[in-house]
């Protein structure tokens, strides 16, 4: 096991399922051996405000945040959110985000406009980008609230972390009546290249 | 067995292992999941009380008899639990008794940064501060050996960081050391009248200066020697950017904060060329370091502000960080209260009708944003009734009508009912609103006296706020249903002319609220494209269903969101034009 520790942030709104999606990653990253850290502020986060949550695993993890600039991958749940922390990836760092634009209140009452070609300018700053489209995919899946699982199934495929391990997490987080939504989810969004 | 837990679980796992009977508490962000999860340990008996102060008076009344209690709650709590505290300090415990207090340095869901550790030194009890979730359940094992052994309450210390990480926790047995409760007199130890004071005040002392010296063989207290350039002295969570940002630094990682372990500190000094403190908000390890006559670079480096990332401490120490540059400026994602939130009419009135409102601590809080912008004033849990009796004291008559305090059920239970009885006393010509959304919900959604229900989903009383209102002396109380715009104003604008104390309480359920039957939402409303004239009225209330949808060339129209909404009807009251209905 090498010494290198992976930074992957979470970022979105609140109510998109992000703690659930790091809590999986968490869960994988311990069941395959590893010493993991995982933080997040979530005191006013069902109010629909910006969420991050921070995951890094690796042999020895200290600090529970990834520092600017280290992330190995984004994990975005909307873009807007993901473009704003952009600074905490690492130059040449992967993205994977959900192709979806939800309004902020400035925006929702015609104050502000919703920045333009969100999805274009993260592609210039970081080529290795994979935009999924979680919701209809999620969709497809059974239930258009899988899309954080679809998207976590994009994640897992750029991991380097037997299939068995993810599996194996899910099961345990996510509640029994869902989980085979889920796992389907999980799937398709693996099958993305 | 291995799990992941956070700071606040491990905590707890930690209070359950160590035999704790009684856990207690009153919610606040980031400490309340620790009671959340002391529910799952049957064998502690778990409750919210209605404020800190309380919450420490329930411990301290558990410990006297023998069990070993555990109480927590945010930095701000122990403000308003400090009375009790210092004088714990004094008497000391029977079963041992640990009080947590969670930081939150950056007020990530604060209303200030105060530094807890000033606390430990201030009320003279001994600080623990876990760098981790592992190091939170031992800790919190070790708080109550300690607070047995040195006949103290102990202080543990997290901040949001610690509170709401999660990492590997190794999860040990509940132990043998489970105290019974039995009544034991003890007047000179557990009556704190001059006479015995003055004696516990002289073995407080002795037990600092004993507890400083135990501390330097504390394994808590470590030195991790690595290269001698440069030492750094660090606690919690600080310790942790530490490692990361300087990791061939050798570290003096204190378990302990107060007291410090002096010689310990003093051998360090003398194996480094360099010393450095790294601490989060006040120069807390520093000054005292100062003090005892080392040299030391701390807050010279490192900002009084805000919380460490790994990133500020390497600004600290002059390295460079791979940042990239900027991007373009975005608009920001505040939160807001939620669609069909109860407080929304409430805001919209008050703004309508111009209200100075003295406001408090809760969801509610978030009524100061545009577009509702109805607060004008938050100092602290349960102050905006106090704080309204101040203001018609001294406004001019015509002024004075515009005083209107609004505070949520869980915070008028927490203190705002002394500020009433006092209004009520002293005769405050101010109208009170009562939020009463049948739950604590800020801090997501607990139960509290006035929502029937206990922390551990037994029935309990319901605080009945009209009677209890009555009882305490107002003559005006009045029940209000707050999605009614138009009763909003009626009931609002005539209690405001009143030249005497009026309570307006309003009568409809959070909608996060978790227990079934309770909160209803309605069919979700749709706007009639064709009848939508563009004319903005909807989005006064801010509500996150509706949205702005520019047209070129023409003026636009609203939007509702079917999945978010929740069919409160507020909007299609606004809307002169009908052109909000029920979705077909
Ligand atoms: S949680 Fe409840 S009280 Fe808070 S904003 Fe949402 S509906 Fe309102
Ligand atoms: S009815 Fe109107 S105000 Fe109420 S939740 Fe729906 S969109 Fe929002």
């Amino acid at each position: 096991m090498s010494d290198k520790v992976t930074n992957i942030v979470l970022v979105g709104v609140g109510g998109q399922g992000i703690l659930l999606a790091a809590e999986i990653l968490s869960e994988t990253f311990m069941l395959a051996g590893f010493d993991v850290k995982k933080s997040e502020i979530h005191g006013m986060s069902q109010r629909g405000g910006s969420v991050v949550s921070h995951v890094r695993y690796g042999k020895e993890v200290f600090s529970p945040m990834v520092p600017e600039g280290e992330g190995d991958i984004l994990f975005g749940f909307e873009l807007m959110e993901s473009y704003r922390y952009l600074s905490l990836l690492k130059p040449g760092g992967t993205v994977v985000v959900n192709d979806l634009c939800i309004a902020p209140p400035s925006v929702l009452v015609g104050q502000e406009q919703y920045p333009a070609d969100m999805a274009l300018k993260i592609q210039e700053l970081c080529p290795d980008c994979l935009l999924v489209d979680g919701q209809n995919l999620a969709i497809q899946a059974g239930n258009a609230r899988a899309a954080n699982t679809v998207l976590l199934g994009a994640v897992s495929k750029r991991l380097d972390i037997e299939e068995k391990y993810w599996i194996e997490a899910i099961e345990k987080m996510v509640p029994k009546k869902a989980l085979a939504v889920n796992l389907k989810a999980f799937e398709m969004g693996r099958g993305l290249k | 067995m291995k799990e992941i837990l956070s700071g606040n679980e491990a905590i707890a796992r930690g209070a359950y292992e160590a035999g704790v009977k009684v856990a207690c508490a009153y919610p606040g962000t980031p400490s309340t999941e620790i009671l959340e999860n002391t529910i799952r340990y049957r064998e502690i008996d778990s409750s919210w009380a209605t404020n800190e102060k309380v919450a420490l008076e329930v411990g301290i009344g558990a410990s006297f008899v023998g069990a070993r209690s555990l109480v927590t709650m945010k930095h701000v709590g122990v403000n308003v639990a400090a009375d009790p505290l210092f004088t714990l300090s004094y008497t000391g415990v029977n079963g041992g008794l640990v009080l947590v207090c969670a930081d939150d340095p950056e007020l990530h869901s604060s209303q200030n940064e105060q530094d807890s550790r000033n606390y430990a030194k201030f009320a003279k009890v001994p600080m623990l501060e876990p760098a981790d979730s592992q190091e939170c359940l031992e800790f919190t094992k070790l708080a109550y050996e300690i607070s047995e052994k040195y006949d103290t309450p102990v202080l543990l210390r997290t901040t949001t960081r610690i509170s709401h990480s999660k990492s590997v926790v190794n999860m040990g047995e509940r132990t043998g050391a489970v105290r019974d409760a039995k009544i034991e007199k003890n007047a000179a130890k557990f009556v704190m009248l001059p006479g015995n004071a003055r004696v516990r005040h002289v073995a407080v002392e002795e037990r600092t200066v004993q507890l400083s010296k135990d501390g330097c063989g504390m394994p808590i207290n470590r030195v991790e020697m690595r290269d001698g350039k440069i030492g750094v002295i660090t606690a919690g969570i600080a310790y942790q950017h530490v490692r990361e940002a300087l990791p061939e630094a050798s570290v003096l990682k204190l378990g302990m904060v107060h007291p410090l372990p002096f010689d310990l500190i003093g051998d360090f000094a003398a194996k480094v060329e360099k010393l450095y403190v790294v601490e989060e908000l006040d120069p807390f390890i520093e000054e005292q370091v100062k003090a005892i006559g080392i040299p030391v670079i701390g807050k010279e480096i490192i900002s009084i502000c805000g919380e460490l990332t790994p990133g500020r401490v390497r600004k600290a120490f002059g390295l460079p960080e791979n940042a990239q540059s900027a991007v373009e400026k975005l608009p920001g994602r505040p939160p807001n209260m939620c669609p069909g939130c109860p407080h929304r009419g409430v805001f919209y009135t008050l703004n309508q009708l111009k209200a100075y409102v003295s406001g408090d601590i809760g969801c509610y809080t978030l009524g100061f944003m545009p577009p509702l912008s109805a607060m004008d004033t938050c100092v602290c849990m349960g102050a905006s009734i106090g704080m309204a009796t101040g203001a018609v004291k001294v406004l001019p008559p015509e002024e004075r009508k515009k005083v209107v305090a609004v505070i949520g059920d869980s915070t008028f239970l927490h203190t705002g009912i002394n500020g009433l009885m006092d209004m009520v006393y002293n005769k405050g010509a101010a109208t009170v609103i009562i939020l009463d959304n049948r739950i604590t919900a800020m801090t997501g959604r607990q139960e509290n006296p006035g929502s029937g229900h206990t922390l551990m989903n037994d029935p309990a009383n319901a605080v009945d706020f009209e009677l209890l209102c009555k009882a305490i002396g107002v003559k005006n109380v009045r029940t209000i249903n707050p999605l009614d715009l138009d009763e909003c104003r009626t009931v609002i604008s005539e209690e405001m002319e009143r030249p005497e104390t009026s309570v307006i309480i309003t009568d409809k359920p959070c909608v996060l609220i978790k227990r079934e039957g309770i909160f209803k939402a309605g069919a979700p409303l749709q706007v009639v494209d064709e009848s939508c004239t563009g004319c903005r009225a909807c989005l006064k209330i801010g509500c996150p269903a509706i949205e702005w949808v520019p047209a070129s060339g023409k003026k636009g129209k609203a939007h509702i969101d079917p999945l978010l909404c929740n069919g409160c009807d507020v909007c299609s009251q606004l809307c002169k034009f009908s052109a909000i209905q029920e979705a077909k």
